[in-house]
Formats: structure tokens, sequence, C-alpha cells
């Protein structure tokens, strides 16, 4: 498969919505994408990365109203253990139909729900609304709090915005300060996990988004699925975006190819090496697990 | 329509629990009845006393030691089918059979429980406790189009049920442990949360984005480790999974 994965169509995209362009990280897509789909019908309710007692500590939660997805918007470089409510969502909620916001990896987790429905009994049907969002790496709290505090010495509680773009992890406080260091010095608080992470893009969601490739508060949008293309032409016939052709916006299409061949290439090669991380008495070869070979 | 395949339920030591979940299918279970499989066997269900030749055996439960007529009737099942699936917790991986100590009304000498591969080879695990509907129709579909299908059908049904062929080679053992040894320890968890969002008992709570494991609670069921994205994705399945979907949903129309 192509490293952009199958779609149908990509554009670039903004809200037109400025309360949500207010809080949003982006574009607005996601949250833009999720009022849309409530009002409609199209989802009993979304689930996204809500607050938490701890700054900049995502905690899943489900949304139902357009003030609590506001509340969810932007990115929190750490993890938000999205599908965690994806049972509960179904039961104490009671939701037939179910958004969900994820990295490629949720969106993979999402869709092994959807067609190895192993554990999660009446899941599969009900979800109704997959957006993914591009993902390079992650965090874990921890490693987030030392970037922010140790290498560009803000409080975390200080902080009002974070941003990986241009070559630059940026953080800007509510008192104007910005602080800058280089991604390559995150490379060693990355989680693990994302060594091994195919997916740059969300490959499997219904329509997937991310800022690079778009210029500055627009975002790049993959249209995948049939599902996906008829709540995005809904939300275009209702006037909810504003577009631009993305063949004529710079940086454009080629760089989110680079980005996710590179780190497919990367991750790739850290899969392969994970065969011979070892080596037994006889000299040949030990490796670990490799998740997409076998059990 | 091809003649339709054979399919039974074996059932051990188990809670009957597995088996209602075939009946959780609903309408869909008479679709699958009408055109994709006769149940030849299976308790309260069907009223045949022995164990038939059949082409796919469900065996629900674990396989008790001190109960001889188990060992010889999954034996029976064994050489009588073509394809033999562990089907639910207890009978993949032990599940809560595993800590039963006897002492039991009617049969207090009852304590020794095995899973099923112990005793007979396995072909396919379907983990969980129990295991759901939708993964039991998923199966019988694919079982289906895998004896009976052209040969387009048979290399889909093989790519979808070889992940579960290979959890019948992994062992006989699963718990939340597993995650932390197979997923965490071996720098695979991401950090999703599906295993917490799956786990029957609420035994797995997500810490600062990873799972923390409360073993005393954990049943042994493997639902987590099986639903977990990391403890095995076939890409070449998943990438489908809209055609897959439909697929499923086609052949249930
Ligand atoms: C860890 C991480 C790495 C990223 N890396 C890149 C990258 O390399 N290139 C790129 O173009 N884009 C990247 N993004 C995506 C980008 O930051 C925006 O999330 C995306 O463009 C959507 O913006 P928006 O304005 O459309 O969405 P918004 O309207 O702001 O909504 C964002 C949605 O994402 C949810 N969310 C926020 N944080 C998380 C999280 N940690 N886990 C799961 N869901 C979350 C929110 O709850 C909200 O619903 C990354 C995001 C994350 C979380
Ligand atoms: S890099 Fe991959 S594994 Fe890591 S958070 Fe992003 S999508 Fe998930
Ligand atoms: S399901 Fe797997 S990858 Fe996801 S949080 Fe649990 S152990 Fe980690
Ligand atoms: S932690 Fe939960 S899901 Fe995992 S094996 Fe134990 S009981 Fe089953």
């Amino acid at each position: 498969m192509d490293v952009l994965g199958n779609y149908k169509s990509v554009i670039s995209a903004r809200s037109t919505d400025k309360d949500i362009l207010k809080k949003s990280q982006d574009g607005g897509i996601i949250t833009t994408l999720f009022a849309y789909a409530l009002e409609e019908g199209i989802i009993d309710g979304a689930i996204v990365a809500g607050p938490s007692d701890e700054p900049w500590r995502p905690e899943p939660m489900v949304a139902t109203t357009k003030a609590e997805l506001l509340a969810a918007a932007g990115t929190r470089y750490t993890i938000s253990p999205n599908l965690y409510l994806i049972k509960e969502v179904t039961r104490s909620y009671g939701f037939d139909r179910v958004g969900i916001v994820g990295t490629p990896c949720q969106i993979q987790a999402t869709r092994k729900a959807q067609v190895y429905p192993i554990g999660l009994r009446d899941v599969d049907d009900k979800i109704a609304l997959a957006l993914g969002i591009f993902c390079m790496e992650n965090l874990s709290y921890q490693a987030l709090e030392a970037i922010v505090e140790d290498h560009c010495n803000q409080k975390m509680e200080s902080v009002k915005k974070m941003d990986i773009g241009k070559g630059k992890f940026t953080v800007y406080t509510e008192r104007g300060a910005v602080s800058q260091m280089p991604p390559k010095l995150i490379h060693k608080y990355v989680q693990p996990g994302c060594h091994v992470c195919l997916d740059y893009v969300a490959n499997l969601a219904d329509i997937s988004s991310g800022s690079v490739g778009s210029p500055d508060g627009w975002s790049t949008v993959f249209v995948r699925s049939l599902k996906g293309n008829e709540v995005w032409e809904g939300a275009l016939a209702a006037g909810l975006f504003e577009t631009k052709p993305i063949d004529q916006v710079k940086p454009g299409l080629d760089l989110v190819k680079k980005l996710a061949t590179e780190k497919i290439t990367k991750n790739q090669k850290h899969v392969d090496e994970r065969k011979t991380v070892g080596i037994r008495a006889d000299g040949t070869p030990k490796g670990l697990r490799n998740p997409y070979e076998s059990p | 329509m091809a003649e339709k395949i054979t399919i039974g339920e074996l059932h051990l030591s188990g809670c009957t629990g597995c088996l209602v979940t075939i009946a959780d299918n609903y309408e869909g279970l008479f679709k699958l009845l009408d055109d994709y499989a006769d149940l030849v066997y299976a308790l309260t269900l069907v009223d045949t006393r022995h164990v038939p030749e059949m082409d796919v055996c469900l065996v629900e439960g674990s396989c008790c030691l001190n109960d001889e007529l188990s060992i010889e009737e999954l034996k029976e099942a064994r050489e009588k089918s073509k394809v033999l699936v562990a089907y639910g917790a207890c009978a993949a991986y032990g599940n809560i059979t595993r800590f039963c100590r006897g002492g039991q009304w009617n049969q207090p000498g009852h304590e020794a429980f095995v899973p099923i591969s112990e005793i007979v080879d396995v072909d396919l695990y379907l983990p969980s406790c129990p295991p759901c509907p939708q993964m039991v129709r998923n199966i019988a579909v694919m079982a289906y189009l895998l004896l009976k299908g052209n040969d387009e059908q048979k290399a889909l049904a093989t790519a979808y049920l070889t992940p579960l062929m290979q959890l019948a080679k992994r062992g006989d053992t699963a718990c939340g442990c597993d995650l932390m040894y197979d997923v965490i320890n071996q720098g695979l968890c991401m950090g999703c949360g599906t295993c917490a969002g799956t786990c029957p008992v609420r035994a797995v709570t997500m810490e600062y984005g990873k799972p923390n494991v409360n073993r005393d609670q954990c049943i042994k069921c493997g639902a987590c480790y099986s639903q977990c994205p990391r403890s095995w994705f076939n890409f070449d399945v998943m990438n489908n999974y809209e055609g897959i979907i439909n697929a499923i949903k086609g052949a249930m129309q």
C-alpha cells in the first residue's frame, strides 16, 4: 500500500467556525466534523481526548455537546488511551453511533476491534465515524514534562499551546513567551511502541487530518472511506469549511509524502532490526517479537 | 448456494455463556443456520446424544481431568471434526476454571481443569469470556468460505483465520500479564487503551497511558491480549477492513 494509504480525495481546509478555530490545533477539522456529525445525528457522541486534573495530560472522554468537543480540542503530545472507552460508550452511554478520534495506531485498534471483535461485544457496527490525526511519534506524560520544563524552561500549567512544525517543537505560554527546541532532542523521549509504527497519516480512518502540507492555521485532509466521503461532502455543503486544492498550497502533498516515507522507512528498519537484536549460543541471531508476523 | 458446513458445540467445563453467545446473534443465527451451517451437535439446542462427524467443532469449557467422560468426548470430537476451535477463554486458557478447587455440588471431586490443548491438538483459538457473538458469526462465515468457497474466498478466509490459528500455536496461557511480557516489555505498547476497554472484569486500568493489571482480579480470559493491536496486526486483512466488513454484512443479508 502507498505510504499515504487509500484515499478518495485530499484537500487543504479550514473551519469557518471562529469559536472552533480559537481552540483547535490547526484547521479545526476534527472538532468541526464531530460537531456536524452530532448535529446531523450521524453520531450520538464522540470519544475525544478530554482535559484531566493535570495540565496537558489528556483523559479519554465522551463528548456529546459542542462545548465538550471544544474543551477537548487542540493537541496534547502525550498518550490519551481513547480506545479505553470503546465498550463503555455502547454500555453506560448506550450509544448506537459512536465517533472516535485517534492517532494512526488508535485507528488501527479501532479497525481491529471491528474486523476481529474478540472481546468487544456489540461494538463493531456502532463505530459510525473514525477520524484520524497524523502522528510522527508520541510521548509519555513524564517525557512531555521533561521536554517542556527542563528543555523549554516553562511550567506545564503556564503553557497555552504546543506545536511541532517547521523543524521545531514550540511551546507558547499564556503570558506570550515562546520557547523552542529541535525535535531531534525529543527522539530519546519517544515511547518505544512508536518505533514499530508503520502509519503516519491514519490510513485506516474514515477521514484523517494533520497540519503538515498546508499553510499555518490550515489542515491537510484525506477523505478515505465511503462513510468519510458522505460526511465530508455533507459538511462542505453545509458551508462548514473553506477549502483550497492541495496542489495550490505550500508546502503541499510532497512534504506529507516525504515525512510519511521517512517515518515508515525508519520504523520498518527498526522492525527488521528487532529480528537480530540478540545472539544465540550457536552464533545465530535471537530476536524480539514482531507483531506483524504472529501473536 | 453451495452445500452448508456442519458445526457443533461440545460442552465441557464451562458456564454455558459461550453457548448462549451463539444464540446472541439473534436473527443472524437463523441466517447462519439457513444458509451456511447446520448445527449438528449442541447442548439443549440439538437432540443428538453422541458426538457426530462435523466440519467445525466449537469446544466450550476446559477439560476436567477427574471426569473421564470429558476426556473421552474431547478426544472423540478431535477425531471427528475437521477444524477444532477452543471456543472461549476456558477452552483456550482455562480462564476462571484455573481457580476451581472442587467442592462443588454435585461433583465435589472435580478440581483439576486444563485448557483443551493439553489433551488434544487445537486448530484455532477464539478467546475472551465470553467471545463476542459477532466473532462467532465472522468465524462461521469464514469457515464456510474456507471449506466451500471459490479460490478467492478461500484466500480471504485463510488470511482472516491465520492469526487465530497462530494464537492456538502460541500456547495455552494468556492473561493480563501477557500484555506486560509480550507487549509492554517487548517495547510494543503505544497506549491505545484497547486492553482496558476490553477486559470483562475491569482488571486493567490505564496509568499515564499504559496498562496496569490487577493480577488478583484477572481471570485469565486472554481477551486483552488477543484484542491488543500490538499482540498481532495483519495489514493484509486490516487494510481491507471496509471490504471485509461489507463481505460479512453481505453474507448476513
Ligand atoms: C502525538 C501527536 C503527534 C502528532 N504529530 C503530527 C505530525 O507529525 N504532523 C501533523 O501534521 N500532525 C500531527 N498531529 C496532529 C495535529 O497535531 C492535530 O491533532 C491535527 O492536525 C488536528 O487538528 P485540528 O485543528 O483539525 O483538530 P482539533 O479540532 O484541534 O481536534 C483535535 C482532536 O484530537 C484529539 N486529541 C488531542 N490530543 C490527542 C492525543 N494525544 N491522542 C488522541 N487524540 C488526541 C482532541 O481531543 C480533539 O478531538 C499529531 C497529534 C498528536 C496527538
Ligand atoms: S507514532 Fe504511531 S504508535 Fe506512536 S502514537 Fe503515533 S500513531 Fe501511535
Ligand atoms: S491494547 Fe496493547 S497497545 Fe493498546 S494499551 Fe493495551 S497493551 Fe498497549
Ligand atoms: S486482564 Fe482482563 S481481559 Fe486480560 S486476561 Fe485478565 S481478565 Fe481477561
